[in-house]
């Protein structure tokens, strides 16, 4: 199966004056340099849609200002999840021999490319333009439907929600690229102003400028071995008063296909990067999928379970909620955490020597799933 | 005025602003399933006939958030403001905007008020015994 050989991702943050297209060249460079790879040696390009740069051919425009002669090319889009399909297509083409080296990149100016009101304006599009859209909803309003209603049912308090963001926050710390890394307590976070209650500020991902680039391959090319295992995927809904089972969103059925490809279990996985938009977006993944009961994922955040040395290390870059999140490479950054932490290279933030790790991808809310399973060989 | 290029939406809104809320039912025999939106063809069977019916406006609320961020300056003054997830009593959910101090399970009734560029529905504690 396919090999995650290079990494690259920039800083996160506010960058302004930085493109789209210099990001993504800025990302892929990094992940081409670590996996070791020339310009020629890239066979296969995909890339996510930017917001700030809408374009029907972004994949080919890339190639062509940054150099590439591609055999295989195309953007793909499904929201957040993208970056993790973007992963399990490239595995998809090298294990069947079209390309060898395949280059994934997600990169955008989202923080400084456009004013905060067009950001919320453009993501709030993942809602319904007719029956959401008019009511004043926003990204933020429909994960507070999703909180609202999951807390009612399964237990999950704000306090919890809390513990989650801080712990979050407290990984970003040891991670220089991160967008933010000023520690907060529990107590900030329950204060954060009210965005769409029940979520508050800290309860919400910023919007950042920044890149994330990797290079999937059919074979070795340096000495890390991490290797996509198994992936999968769900898509029960686009709009949110479209869902017909709240306890079962698509999470499950994306991770269920990824472990039977992998032929693994919950108990096999060491590690995890998990899709965090905000934090409701965490604890219903984390226990729809099943490796955090439901309702208990506070309790694990408070218990330590999800830090360094926890027994179930977890976004340890920080996240969405504090790595930061410029679209479709937000979403990629939870995979580059895994595979640096599988091949011991993640530095202050390093937890043990990991073999396993599971990533989950979410677009939309909580629309479409990917899963993926990465080992170390 | 013209708030969407699909006719059903268009229905929909038109009807909003003259107090009214509006789905469509499938005629097929033993079909009869309630769809929000509407759509051409029936969700449940695949039927073709569909007609529009007027809800009662009477349901409850299944989740509801308080949005004090909102999109545009333009929608600023209306916030902070109630969006909701209702369960409507002729069986379909739809998003509407509520009274923020209403709960989940608690039953509504619908009104109508203005807010941007429209009238939408806004849900409000069913007083009636
Ligand atoms: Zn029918």
């Amino acid at each position: 199966m396919a090999y995650i050989a290079g990494v690259g991702t920039t800083r996160f943050g506010q960058h302004p004056g930085s493109t789209t297209s210099g990001l993504m060249a800025d990302a892929a460079r990094l992940a081409m340099e670590d996996a070791g790879l020339a310009r020629r040696d890239i066979d296969g390009v995909l890339c996510g849609y930017a917001t700030t740069m809408p374009h029907i051919m972004l994949a080919t425009v890339f190639a062509e200002s940054f150099g590439l002669r591609p055999a295989y090319a195309h953007a793909m889009q499904a929201g957040g999840a993208t970056g993790v399909a973007m992963a399990m297509l490239a595995s998809i083409l090298v294990d069947s021999g079209r390309c060898k080296a395949v280059l994934i990149v997600g990169a955008e100016n989202r923080a400084s490319g456009q004013t905060r009101d067009q950001s919320i304006q453009t993501l709030a599009q993942a809602g319904h333009p007719d029956y959401e859209v008019p009511y004043g909803a926003t990204i933020p309003a429909y994960y507070g439907l999703l909180a609202a209603r999951y807390m009612h049912q399964f237990g999950l308090t704000q306090e919890d929600l809390a513990s989650l963001a801080v712990v979050m926050r407290r990984h970003a710390a040891r991670h220089p690229e991160a967008h933010l890394r000023e520690p907060f307590t529990f107590e900030q976070a329950m204060a954060s102003k009210p965005i769409a209650l029940p979520l508050r500020l800290l309860d919400c991902c910023p919007i950042s400028d920044g890149g994330v680039a990797m290079v999937i391959t059919r074979d070795p090319t340096n000495a890390t071995r991490v290797k996509v295992r198994g992936a999968g995927q769900a898509h029960l809904h686009q709009h949110i008063s479209m869902a017909r089972d709240w306890a079962d969103m698509g999470a499950r059925r994306a991770a269920d296909l990824a472990f039977a490809e992998a032929r693994m279990g919950l108990k096999d996985i060491q590690h995890l990067a998990v899709y965090d938009s905000f934090t409701i977006t965490l604890a219903m993944l984390l226990e729809e999928i099943g490796f955090i009961a439901r309702g208990k994922s506070g309790e694990a955040a408070r218990a330590g379970r999800f830090e360094i040395g926890g027994d179930m290390p977890l976004n340890l870059h920080g996240g969405l909620l504090s790595f930061g999140h410029c679209g479709v490479g937000g979403g990629m950054a939870h995979l580059v955490e895994a595979q640096r932490q599988l091949s011991g290279r993640a530095g202050d933030r390093q937890a043990g020597a990991p073999t396993t790790a599971y990533v989950h991808g979410d677009g939309g809310v909580m629309s479409s799933h990917v899963a993926m399973i990465l080992e170390r060989v | 005025m013209s708030f969407s290029a699909n006719p059903h939406a268009q229905a929909f809104w038109q009807h909003a602003q003259e107090g009214r809320i509006i789905f469509a039912r499938c005629c097929a025999d033993h079909c009869g399933a309630p769809q929000f939106p509407p759509k051409p063809r029936c969700d449940v069977c695949d039927g073709d006939r569909l007609e529009m019916r007027q809800a009662t406006g009477t349901g409850t609320i299944f989740s509801i958030t308080v949005v004090h961020r909102p999109p545009s300056d333009a929608l600023r003054q209306y916030a902070p403001y109630g969006i909701a997830l209702v369960d409507l009593d002729e069986g379909f959910r739809m998003m509407a905007h509520a009274d923020p101090r209403l709960t989940i399970g608690a039953r509504v009734r619908a009104t109508f008020v203005p807010f941007g560029d429209r009238t939408v529905p806004r849900f409000v504690a069913d007083q009636k015994p």
